[in-house]
């Protein structure tokens, strides 16, 4: 272990004694500091301590050569790991503190101590030195508590539980405490509780009128969508992965792609070809009334409209988490049960379907939460029907802004999701779902009881063929002049978007490009770290025992409940201002779809890991690998679907999402849903629309191209239905 | 074994874009038209020589960024939008007096910079209309309106669309127009009494004309540039113009407070406020009446002489006590007589 603090006292070190401790004018990562030391702002800490008078951040470096020492003194092993972390975790504390306390105009508080200690000109955002510096201590401080003997578990279990910690702390807890502080905030000025208690428990947030007629308060509206979003976003899943495992469907390929496209479209475009499918002047609408002898209404703007369209939006996501847990249920349990003479649907009710149970919760927890956090279709179908989303990111834009409603109903939602977890919870209970061991399977899935595959035929067939026409409608419609009204062929918005000049090298010439390549860019670098950190934190959540595990799990879900413009304004909060300054730049986006779509890759990872026998692992353990390497060799091939779903959810997240990217995109960075969404604002749908198509293009190459890569996971059994 | 995961941290940050934290260009956020914007910067470009970083964004959404980021702005310009959050962030001190010469400029323009003190400059104007689909209306027989009291006729019962005043300031406008039409008591009466009439309350002030132009509503209210557009795109759209009078916005320009680029933004000001830039909107569909007297229109454009104005009062009805009494009120009294 000595080795590996060693390492990361050198990766300190280099910290503080190579790169610039604070932001450089390039940016976080940009090599422009090299040569150019003259400036104070381009030192590393040391440096900055020593030469230029900044005393006060002496003790920063000082844990090091303190940390050296300990190594190298004959002590007990477990009184220097003490030693070790105590000085490991003080200094981290230090750095956080003279981060708040001394901001770019100055210190904030004990102003004399830190004048005395050269601090009276302020400071900058931290920037690469500090990244690496705090690194350090935080891997020196898990390292050594994994020595001291208290903990079960190794160095590599502690290391990552620190650094998720540490980042969940920085980037969730950290900018949502900011926005949540509002919600005390009077009229006048001040703090109030109570002030805050009266208004959370009024009908304004929870009124329950539309029981006898009048309208239901927000609240109360998006609990109402959110269970049936979950619940038929989840049955529609089921149908879909059964018929994918269990029956011999012919057109299983063209299904697969009908399941995905859903996820990878701009929530507003659903909504467009939803009115024009079903608004008052919709096809389906004037040929109804036509055919009936009916006024044309407009049923569709309210609860239908937004349930059908969360119906559209969602049901891939179940499908997506459904889809590896039901291929995982082991065929010999199945087999089992139907040498002892259960018949095939005995076999799926009491069998089966038991073991699926972890895909269900997390597939309806995600289709909850999910409804609760959309705001493009309620936005565009909603009508008069409220729901919390909308009416947060009104209580910040709207005409009159009022951050502490806007808090508010973040708390009530906040509720919302925290009960959702916890019935969840309840649900599974505590069995053991295990299925994938390290057996030999023969290999045979029992294929489904004829009523139950007609169900599943009758519930996703027209479903598929629904989602068909409502893209085709939108590929239409990016060929039209005129959506909806002129319907002469056209190619000019491709053109508009997309032309590229060949005349004089390439020009890029097209409006979209820049936020084009910016999305791709974003996304790309995105994709993967939320993935890592999703997956890592699922494998802590289901194999790992630690205090504090609960809270862990809902904290790591906290970014994902929250509605995006929630997040967008607290991240600005958060992030604007020294110690960490990273408004404007590319990172913040990525950083916030990191947390904001982590939870994807949380859920699918412990649906997929709860699955996989511990003997598994054991044998690993045992034959001598440490926990890295089990993960390496034994868990991570085993979840093939869960990685695939995990990446290519938050590359799609990232590209579609629009509400918490509006704040933070900056001329920079534009991404593709903030500039489409203000075409849709100048009416402009073709270009929109062609835009759309060409980003849900994009995307589904993108999820093929994963496809192929990951490939499928080797059960050593083929997947066959008898 | 940590040497793996810390070579792969390494490479994972390697990958990462450099994020440009700080720069020596002008960001501008621009809540106007996006062709509008980009015409307009990449002119200031190639004619000042300075870079201009530019990102569209609603108003409401700035006005929240903005106060956000209070202190240590990364935006410089605001350049746009209608003029209600230009006042706030200028009562808010969010923003600073750019000192450019407004001699040239319409009275409304001037008035706008007079009420904020030389924080917001006004740079562009549009009326408040109703928009018909007469496709619509002509097939269901229903008379067209011509003025506001005609939305209140039994015959739009369900036909009318309007945005929320709580969430879009155009509908805000429009209720303020109203109270300053009627006098306040009357003006809410009528609003409750259109308020059997309309079918919903959208979120967005552009919402409306755009159902009324697919036929998802039939009557709509909205400004009168925006129903330009949507006519001229080819949708059976009329636009009145009401015969009782009609409110008008005032779109802004202001420099943020702490502006790192002051030079720069202050020369931004001065070019969105010339004659030559502002007669180049109706090249990318833009029919807001410009501020600079000598600055030249489209046919197209529904210029302020032929539409009967009011004298609307930006300081009495900007201001937020009138704002947040008026919503209550509208609260209590309009939004539970809907249906």
């Amino acid at each position: 272990m000595a080795r590996t603090l060693g390492i990361w006292l050198i990766v300190g070190l280099v910290g503080a004694c190579l790169v610039p401790w604070y932001l450089t004018n390039g940016g976080l990562l940009s090599l422009n500091w090299i040569g150019g030391s003259g400036t104070p702002e381009n030192n590393p800490i040391l440096l900055l301590a020593l030469i230029h008078g900044k005393l006060w951040l002496l003790p920063v470096v000082a844990g090091f050569p303190i940390i050296a020492t300990l190594l190298v003194l004959r002590i007990t092993p477990a009184k220097r790991a003490k030693l070790i972390s105590i000085i490991a975790l003080s200094v981290l504390v230090y750095v956080a503190v003279q981060g708040f306390l001394v901001v770019r105009n100055g210190p904030v508080l004990l102003n004399d101590v830190f004048h005395v200690l050269g601090a009276e000109d302020g400071q900058a955002g931290l920037g690469i030195g500090a990244l690496l510096v705090v690194l350090s201590y935080l891997f020196i401080l898990t390292t050594a508590i994994s020595m001291s003997g208290n903990a079960r578990g190794d160095a590599f279990v502690i290391g990552l539980i620190g650094l998720i910690i540490a980042l969940v702390a920085v980037f969730v807890f950290f900018p949502i405490s900011q926005i949540l502080l509002q919600s005390l905030k009077t009229d006048a000025g001040g703090y109030s509780v109570t002030g805050f208690l009266k208004r959370f428990f009024s009908g304004e947030v929870w009124r329950l009128d539309c029981l006898n007629g009048g309208t239901c308060g927000p609240a109360i509206n998006s609990i109402f969508l959110g269970v049936l979003t979950g619940a038929g976003t989840t049955t529609l899943g089921l149908s879909f992965a059964l018929i994918f495992t269990r029956t011999q469907f012919k057109a299983k390929k063209l299904l697969r792609v009908l399941t995905i496209i859903p996820i990878i479209t701009p929530p507003f475009v659903i909504g467009l070809a939803l009115i024009l499918l079903f608004g008052r002047s919709g096809t389906v609408t004037t040929f109804w009334a036509d055919l009936m002898d009916m006024q044309a209404t407009r049923w569709l703007y309210g609860f239908w409209g937004v349930y059908m369209a969360q119906l559209l939006s969602f049901t891939p996501i179940a499908f997506l988490v459904l889809i590896g847990v039901v291929e995982g249920v082991s065929p010999s349990m199945e087999e089992a049960s139907q040498t002892l003479n259960a018949n095939k649907w005995q076999t799926f009710r009491h069998v089966s379907f038991p073991l699926m149970r972890p895909g269900l919760a997390n597939a309806f927890l995600l289709g909850f939460l999910e409804s609760l956090a959309d705001f493009g279709n309620p936005l565009v179908l909603g009508g008069n029907f409220n729901v919390l989303s909308t009416e947060i990111f009104f209580a910040i834009i709207g005409t009159v802004a009022d951050p502490a409603k806007a808090a508010i109903m973040s708390i009530a939602l906040l509720t919302l999701a925290l009960s959702a977890f916890v019935a969840q919870r309840m649900w599974l209970g505590k069995k053991s779902y295990a299925t994938v061991t390290g057996k030999a399977d023969s290999g045979q899935h029992a294929s489904l009881s004829p009523k139950l595959k007609l169900a599943c035929y009758l519930t996703a067939l027209p479903w598929a063929l629904f989602t068909a026409i409502v893209y085709s409608m939108i590929v239409f419609g990016s060929f039209v002049t005129l959506w909806g009204y002129d319907h002469s062929f056209t190619f000019k918005h491709y053109l508009q978007a997309f032309a590229i000049d060949f005349s004089n090298g390439i020009r890029w010439k097209g409006v979209a490009w820049d936020s084009y390549f910016t999305t791709l860019t974003i996304s790309s670098v995105a994709a993967p770290l939320t993935a890592i950190l999703g997956l890592a934190t699922a494998y802590l959540l289901v194999r790992q025992k630690f205090a504090g595990k609960n809270v862990f799990e809902f904290s790591t879900m906290m970014c994902f409940a929250i509605p995006g413009t929630v997040i967008g304004v607290s991240y600005v909060m958060a992030f604007n201002f020294p110690p960490i300054e990273i408004t404007g730049t590319s990172i913040i986006l990525i950083v916030m779809f990191m947390f904001r779509n982590m939870p994807v890759g949380v859920r699918g990872g412990i649906a997929a890991m709860s699955q996989l026998d511990k003997s598994l692992d054991e044998a690993s353990i045992t034959l001598g690998a440490n926990s890295f390497t089990t993960i390496k060799r034994v868990i991570l091939p085993l979840l093939g679907p869960a990685i695939l779903a995990a990446l290519a959810y938050s590359f799609v997240r990232a590209i579609t999402s629009v509400s918490a990217v509006i704040f933070l995109v900056s001329a920079k960075h534009n991404m593709a849903t903030s500039f489409i969404v203000g075409r849709v604002e100048a009416g402009d749908y073709g270009l929109s629309i062609a835009y759309s198509a060409v980003l849900i293009l994009t995307m589904l190459l993108a999820i093929l191209l994963l496809q192929a890569l990951i490939g499928a996971r080797r059960l050593r059994r083929d997947n066959r239905v008898r | 074994m940590k040497m793996s995961i810390a070579r792969g941290v390494m490479v994972l940050l390697a990958g990462l874009p450099a994020g440009q934290a700080l720069s020596d260009e002008l960001s501008v956020v621009c809540s106007n038209d996006e062709r509008w914007c980009h015409l307009m910067a990449s002119e200031f470009e190639a004619e000042t020589g300075i870079d201009v970083a530019m990102v569209r964004k609603s108003t409401g959404e700035t006005l929240a960024q903005v106060r956000a980021e209070a202190g240590n702005p990364k935006i410089d310009v605001w350049w746009g939008g209608t003029g209600d959050p230009h006042l706030i962030a200028a009562s808010e001190g969010l923003s600073q007096p750019s000192e450019a010469d407004t001699s040239e400029l319409l009275g409304w323009a001037v008035n706008m910079a007079d009420i904020s003190e030389g924080r917001a400059i006004g740079v562009h104007a549009g009326a408040l209309g109703i928009s018909f689909n007469f496709d619509l209306l002509k097939e269901k027989g229903i008379e067209p309106p011509s003025c506001w009291r005609d939305l209140a006729d039994s015959r739009f019962l369900g036909e009318i669309q309007v945005a929320n005043p709580n969430s879009s300031g155009t509908a805000y406008t429009q209720l303020a127009t109203l109270v300053q039409v009627f006098g306040e008591d009357e003006a809410f009466e009528l609003l409750k009494q259109i308020g059997k009439n309309v079918n919903s309350y959208t979120k967005s002030g552009s919402a409306p004309n755009k159902a009324a132009a697919r036929g998802e509503t039939g009557v709509a209210v909205g400004f009168m540039h925006d129903m330009v557009t949507q006519k001229k795109a080819g949708f059976p759209l009329e636009i009145v113009s009401p015969c009782e009078g009609t409110g008008y916005e005032v779109g802004a320009v202001s420099i943020i407070t702490g502006t790192r680029n002051l030079d720069a933004a202050k020369k931004w000001v001065e070019f969105v406020l010339r004659a030559d830039a502002q007669s180049r909107a109706p090249e990318v569909e833009v029919y807001n009446v410009p501020s600079n007297k000598g600055a030249t229109l489209d046919p197209q454009t529904p210029s302020l002489g032929s539409v009967k104005l009011i004298d609307y009062d930006f300081a009495t009805y900007g201001a937020v006590d009138t704002r947040k009494r008026l919503l209550s009120r509208w609260d209590a009294e309009v939004k539970p007589s809907s249906n």
